[in-house]
């Protein structure tokens, strides 16, 4: 990245788009899935190549591969069909992607990057196209417009941002996500990827930690929240008969900021006493198959089923993540289900029926936690976070895809004193992505990371500004992952911090000796009277 | 160039309009088997593509949220942009379809100074809804020439859109609101950068051809007028399939009639579809009750997965090392036993 900071400005194209070829480089774009991936997943082509070669390597027969593989797709989902036929380009999404805002890039528009698509059905599966060809807005498919189709649907998070916009519902995620599942199909692929996708095959999680190192990070996170809090800490992993299994994304237990999330967990859950374990086969509720194809997506999920039948839990909580609740949401019953050896989730704490997951029977931790919140089953001293001027970001896909927007509001609320949100328009179901999901979240695309991030950075500034905001708080193992380096860049001194991550600094727990917040920095009620002693010195240090 | 070639395309179908009217053997043609031929293919290509949405499948349900889900009891869940019925959903895409809820969320962004804005922007969703709304109104207006007597919600129609008595003949509020939203729809198209940008010859050519619709409709009641007993007795011969050509019938009126059976004979093959689109669109017309009710998909095939068992069996050393429980005991040790 240059020193300078990136210019984003509008520009006014010229021309037709379609006699214009992207610039494959360095910094915007992913580099290819290695061929031991694509090999130990059993996917098409495995092959050395990068998107920057003249030569990607396809297979001879690529053309036939894609069209045949679209026309699968047009007959199996009536989204594809329907989002090919009904766009009458008004425009309506086309300022509202973040790539597009941060990159000018006219194809970042989501309409034209239905477009690429659109034109070889247009030429190849309809009536007026296959007579009128350019005049009917078709074009012939050919190795540029794969490389085309490469590099935007891999500028796409599918956030699903302009689908909120348009008139019809035409959503670009779904169109995305056929477009890599048709790239898939001649092995134009990314490693960001699929290597985590093949380690979550082998191991249970992306990172591909194995259980050893699965058990020595949980005991790790307890060690560490008995020092904090001085109450001894148990995590039972793989125990059969525990009522409830807790899922969460890898990164929860072996990344930071995510692993302050992870002890607001466990610390809720020795608060209240749950009957629950974690597991190490199970051990990532993420989901990179989304981000390559259906049947991928189907693959890395079926373990958490599978698993629940196995331990005989009644049901499972979810934890803090953004994709993964994608696919737990909206696919994993139909796709893995039915559930019908698990019970209806019932808080054993309240008493309260969660119906609305009386299907998949798996619940997100923060609609657990807010009704323990509403039901007065835990004690809070907000005050413990009053060194922290708090903002909230929807992430894309409990927000437009699911509607999750109150209760972790209602959670930050109960557990912080000084709460702003962002501007209107840029949170809840109109949130702007972080710019970096659906796997696009590696160093190689940086740049590209930094400019489709900048709607939402440029939403924190705002209310840094005007309220001195300096924590970002979200809910998604993305986030927390590829926020801090943006924030770093457009608006540095805001941190990154998980819902739980809050509700833990506030968390006043029996017979507990707190001293830190969970970052191990002194509780701020400290910092107003300071202490006589070795304690009050470091304080007025720090 | 895709807006001049467009206009080309319709100045020619003006043309072959005036010149087809003039003489009675083209005019017999143009009046009588080109209306036939379109409303045949209107309805066959409206039919056909609307059973071939309806026939694929919807693997997943994949409702967009665009509001607060129901989940907790005193949570205040978003009935109609977040619907968790199937009625909740039937209002969401009835609001869609009558008011245009999703564009009414328009916004624009703004860059100043590295600063970016998101300011509200309603000038689209008025002219798009300004013109559907009042193109319907004319359309049902139209319905006085093909039945008679005239239904009564017809003339109500007629009374309530010239209130204002503008003008002799009265100056229809339709007409006034139709041609100016699609005058806007247009300029906006050729003069937006961005939406210049994603233009297609289909796009400019069906407002060209609604344009020449309009503008040759009004013609023909406030300028070059037409004998109105002439029309109708035409428009109900072709309705009551006894079509008879009258020498009354004005080059407009021709122009109008050809118009409208391009248009006609257009539609199921264009973006116009949407008009059918918008009920079907997976991500508007279902609930978001996805954990509470099950969504089955019909082609749900079984996939290759890694099970547990593969699983312990491959880290069978690491699980005993972390004092992790087996499924499967050592077998070492169940053959020493």
């Amino acid at each position: 990245m240059s020193e300078k900071l990136l210019q984003i400005e509008e520009k006014s194209p010229q021309g037709d788009w379609r006699d214009t070829r992207p610039e494959l480089r360095k910094g915007v774009i992913c580099y290819s899935a290695l061929p031991k991936n694509l090999n130990y997943l059993g996917l098409p082509n495995p092959r050395e190549w990068q998107p920057f070669d003249a030569d990607w390597k396809l297979p001879p027969n690529w053309k036939q591969i894609i069209l045949d593989g679209m026309k699968e797709r047009l007959d199996k989902y009536r989204s594809f069909r329907l989002f090919m036929d009904i766009c009458v380009r008004c425009g309506a999404c086309a300022d509202k992607c973040h790539f597009y805002i941060g990159s000018g890039d006219p194809k970042n528009m989501p309409v034209l990057r239905a477009e690429l698509i659109r034109s070889i059905y247009r030429r190849y599966f309809t009536l007026t196209g296959r007579i009128f060809g350019a005049l009917a807005g078709g074009r012939e498919l050919t190795e540029d417009v794969i490389k085309e189709w490469f590099y935007y649907f891999y500028q796409c998070t599918e956030c699903r941002r302009c689908s909120v916009y348009c008139p019809y519902g035409i959503d670009t995620a779904e169109i995305t996500m056929i477009g890599r599942e048709l790239l898939n199909l001649i092995g134009c692929n990314i490693n960001w990827v699929l290597e985590p996708a093949a380690n979550c095959f082998r191991t249970g999680n992306h990172l591909g930690i194995q259980p050893h190192g699965f058990k020595d990070s949980l005991d790790f996170a307890a060690e560490e929240l008995q020092e904090i809090t001085g109450v001894p800490i148990e995590v039972p992993i793989n125990r059969k008969g525990a009522e409830i299994l807790f899922i969460m994304p890898s990164a929860d237990y072996f990344g930071t900021p995510h692993y302050y999330t992870l002890l607001g967990y466990l610390m809720i859950f020795k608060e209240i006493g749950l009957d629950y374990t974690v597991s190490a086969f199970a051990s990532e509720g993420g989901n990179f198959g989304l981000f390559s194809s259906h049947e991928l997506m189907k693959r890395l999920n079926a373990k958490v089923y599978d698993e629940a039948k196995r331990l005989g839990v009644k049901w499972i909580i979810g934890g803090e993540c953004g994709h993964m609740w994608r696919v737990l949401h909206q696919y994993m019953d139909t796709m893995n289900g039915p559930a019908d050896f698990l019970e209806v989730p019932v808080s054993p704490i309240t008493g309260t029926r969660f119906d609305h997951a009386k299907s998949t029977k798996m619940l997100h931790i923060a609609e657990f936690t807010a009704d323990l919140l509403h039901h007065g089953k835990l004690k809070l001293d907000p005050s413990r976070n009053d060194n922290w001027k708090v903002t909230y970001h929807d992430s894309c896909n409990p927000a437009r895809a699911m509607g999750l927007l109150e209760e972790p509001r209602y959670i930050i609320r109960k557990s912080c004193n000084h709460f702003y949100e962002m501007p209107e328009n840029t949170i809840r179901e109109q949130t702007f992505c972080c710019g970096s999901g659906s796997g696009l979240g590696t160093d190689e695309n940086l740049e590209m990371r930094m400019r489709g991030g900048f709607p939402r950075a440029n939403a924190v500034k705002y209310v840094k500004e005007k309220h001195g905001v300096n924590v970002l708080a979200c809910m998604c193992a993305i986030d927390k992952a590829t926020l801090p380096p943006l924030l770093e860049y457009w608006v540095p001194g805001v941190e990154v911090a998980g819902i739980h991550e809050l509700l833990g600094n506030a968390l006043v727990m029996q017979g507990e000796t707190r001293t830190t917040d969970l970052r191990g920095e002194p509780l701020p009620a400290q910092e107003v009277i300071p202490t006589v002693g070795d304690g009050g010195a470091e304080v007025a240090h720090a | 160039m895709n807006a001049v070639y467009a206009l080309l395309a319709v100045a020619a179908l003006i043309c072959a309009g005036i010149l087809a009217g003039a003489s009675t053997a083209t005019g017999a043609l143009l009046g009588i088997a080109v209306p036939y031929a379109a409303c045949a293919i209107l309805l066959g290509g409206i039919c056909a593509r609307i059973w071939r949405w309806a026939a694929t499948p919807v693997p997943f349900r994949i409702p967009t949220t665009c509001g607060q889900q129901k989940s907790l009891s005193w949570i205040k869940a978003a009935t109609f942009d977040n619907p968790s019925t199937g009625a909740g959903a039937a209002m969401r895409v009835a609001l869609e379809v009558l008011l245009f809820r999703s564009l009414f969320r328009n916004t624009r962004s703004k860059i100043v100074e590295g600063k970016a804005s998101f300011g509200e922007s309603k000038y689209l969703w008025l002219g798009a809804l300004g013109f559907h709304w009042s193109l319907l109104l004319i359309l049902l207006r139209h319905v006085r020439l093909l039945v008679e007597p005239v239904p009564a919600f017809v003339l109500v129609l007629q009374r309530v859109d010239g209130f204002f008595q503008v003008g002799h003949p009265v100056v229809y509020a339709s007409d006034v609101i139709l041609l100016a939203a699609l005058s806007y729809l247009l300029l906006r198209r050729m003069r937006e950068p961005l939406v210049r940008y994603i233009s297609l010859f289909t796009d400019y050519f069906a407002l060209f051809l609604l344009l020449g619709i309009a503008v040759s409709g009004v013609l023909m009641r406030h300028a070059a007028r037409v004998d109105v007993a002439a029309v109708k007795q035409f428009a109900l011969g072709l309705a009551t399939f006894h079509p008879v050509i009258s020498q009354a019938l004005s080059p407009v009126f021709m122009v109008h009639l050809l118009l409208v059976s391009t248009l006609a004979a257009y539609f199921p093959f264009s973006k116009l579809m949407h008009m059918g689109g918008v009920f079907l669109s997976p991500t508007r017309n279902l609930a978001n009750n996805n954990r509470g009710e099950r969504h089955v998909n019909p082609w749900n095939y079984p996939v290759k997965t890694h099970t547990y068992q593969e699983w312990e069996e491959e880290f069978r050393e690491k699980i005993i090392t972390a004092g992790l429980p087996l499924e499967v005991e050592d077998v070492r040790k169940t053959t020493a036993d």
